[in-house]
């Protein structure tokens, strides 16, 4: 039971990050049915922008819920500039172009992130700073509740319900559903459909920025290939949960972190990368729309 | 209030428009008739901004708007409730409503005043305003969608085949209100398969066949013409 309750708390943990990445895929894709393969290095950016910053800032080494917090922020600020860059110089002179050809520069700019990132930064893997002491909050006989749990699933949540207001209740949010479903239709309304899809990335890259410093605080090495396979499991989580829906990439981003807690915990670790293909392919056979997802009806 | 002058439209190498000119004055209800594929939806995107024309020009209030893009043809007053209704179906029916006066800088308030109009012309969608108006029935979608474009504060008005699909004592009402929206000062320029009924309420009217205008008149001169009666009115 014990082991059980780690690692539900720990499949939670890693879900959240998953979902902190799945939900820039599936925001993009809804608006512009783009996979947007450069998101899993602007989640390697946010880690960088944050190790730098901490740097710059002199706490790298000054563990605290401040410095935590400025370096988020100044994290989610630095990638939603890199996300606005990436599609207003890679994407936007392709709108109306086939949608293979903005896949294929998709793969392009991730390859350019990396690359770059690797002559910037170098290959070596560097050590996050410590800008949050982690502790445990809990421990009840083998069950650890750390602070860097408890840190990671707020600021999920929080983000989260932000996300939520924006969407549901916010002119830019219900604009960004209409535009979403018709382009056209919106732009007929007065909605400057270009500005409403910048509004997206920049969300997006916010969102991702805040997975890698999160990840950076937890697993506290990172390198520039940091975000491949990541980025390839909270795409997953986006397809299990139907790509394009919000709550789905959330639910689907909880599943697999949690089943692969699971899988890890008892025993079959080298199974720990395999689950996402497997579960991959298993929507694609059974429920190619994803749990929440619908397939495309449209009521003429 | 509207000019277009020469206007020629492309699809990749079909010419979808080869010469259409016609205009539009302060106050009028204009239709434009035609077959299926004459070229009249197009004549509609290409003013509203979402197709770039080949050559030719257009003019809203002595300005040309052809180079604009969409959304700043609509900030200068100049709206259109698209074929196929473009309602967005995700949405409540609010929300569409609100989507409609989306570029309006006006206080809460007088939106709301505004909207309180709308229900006055279109009282069964206001019993749905929560909604989710991908559920409506087609009529509903109709009033919803001609709802959300008068939310937007027209001055000129385009409406792609409002009537279509519809029962006709809705087809009777929705004409009904094009007719009070435009004694009420809004500019119309309809597009109609429905040609009979559009001349009816039309002032004036432009016959279009595959992509040029080739007749035009008044619309109780063309309503008794026996070309258009032959071709459009079923004899
Ligand atoms: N996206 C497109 N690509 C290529 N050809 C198109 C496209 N849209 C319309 N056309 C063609 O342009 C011509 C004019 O079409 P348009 O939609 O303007 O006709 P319409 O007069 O509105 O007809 P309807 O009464 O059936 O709505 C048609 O021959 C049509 O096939
Ligand atoms: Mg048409």
């Amino acid at each position: 039971m014990e082991e059980f309750i780690q690692h539900l708390i720990n499949g939670l943990s890693l879900g959240s990050i998953y979902a902190l990445i799945a939900l820039g895929y599936t925001m993009v894709y809804g608006i512009l049915q783009l996979i947007n393969f450069a998101h899993s290095d602007v989640y390697m950016m946010g880690a960088f922008i944050g190790l730098y910053s901490s740097r710059f800032l002199g706490i790298q080494e000054k563990p605290g819920l401040l410095s935590f917090i400025s370096v988020l922020f100044i994290s989610m600020v630095g990638c939603s500039i890199v996300g606005f860059l990436i599609e207003r110089l890679a994407y936007r002179p392709l709108r109306g172009a086939p949608k293979l050809n903005a896949l294929i520069t998709a793969i392009g700019v991730s390859l350019f992130l990396q690359y770059s990132g690797q002559i910037v930064f170098g290959a070596t893997p560097q050590s996050f700073p410590n800008i949050l002491e982690d502790a445990d909050l809990l421990a009840l006989g083998g069950v650890h509740l750390t602070l860097f749990d408890v840190t990671i699933f707020m600021t999920t949540l929080s983000l989260m319900l932000i996300l939520r207001y924006i969407i549901n209740s916010t002119k830019l949010g219900k604009a960004m559903r209409a535009v979403s479903y018709n382009g056209q239709w919106a732009s007929l309304m007065g909605i400057p459909v270009n500005k409403i899809i910048s509004m997206t990335f920049i969300i997006g890259s916010a969102l991702a920025a805040a997975g890698g410093i999160l990840v950076g605080m937890k697993y506290p090495k990172i390198e520039p290939l940091m975000g491949t396979m990541i980025g390839l499991k909270a795409f997953v989580a986006a397809v299990l949960g139907g790509i394009g829906n919000i709550s789905g990439a959330v639910l689907g981003a909880m599943i697999m972190g949690i089943a692969e807690e699971f899988v890890v915990g008892y025993g079959a670790s080298t199974y720990r990368d395999a689950l996402a293909f497997g579960i991959l392919i298993l929507i694609l056979l059974f429920r190619p729309a994803g749990i929440l997802g619908k397939l495309n009806v449209e009521k003429v | 209030m509207l000019k277009v002058d020469k206007l020629k439209v492309c699809y990749g190498n079909i010419d979808a428009l080869k010469d259409i000119s016609f205009e539009v004055k302060k106050g009028e209800i204009i239709s434009l008739i035609g077959a299926n594929g004459a070229g009249k939806s197009t004549t509609l995107r290409a003013i509203s901004g979402l197709l770039r024309p080949k050559s030719g020009d257009i003019f809203f209030e002595n300005k040309s708007i052809k180079a604009l893009p969409p959304h700043e043809i609509v900030r200068l007053g100049l709206l259109q409730s698209p074929e196929g209704r473009g309602i967005f179906a995700n949405l409540t029916v609010l929300e569409n409503l609100e989507m409609g006066a989306y570029t309006r800088k006006d206080s809460k308030e007088l939106i709301k005043k505004d909207m309180e109009h709308v229900f006055a012309l279109f009282p069964r969608v206001k019993e749905r305003l929560k909604q989710v108006a991908g559920t409506l029935s087609g009529g509903e979608q109709q009033m919803l969608a001609m709802s959300r474009a008068l939310m937007g504060k027209p001055k000129l008005l385009l409406l792609d085949e409002p009537s279509l699909g519809l029962a006709p004592q809705i087809v009777e009402t929705i004409f009904n209100i094009i007719k009070k929206i435009n004694s009420e000062g809004v500019t119309i320029l309809l597009v109609e398969q429905n040609a009979a009924q559009a001349l009816k309420i039309s002032h004036r009217a432009y016959v279009i066949e595959t992509g040029n205008v080739v007749m035009t008149g008044l619309g109780s001169e063309l309503l008794v013409s026996p070309k258009v009666r032959e071709a459009y009115l079923g004899g």
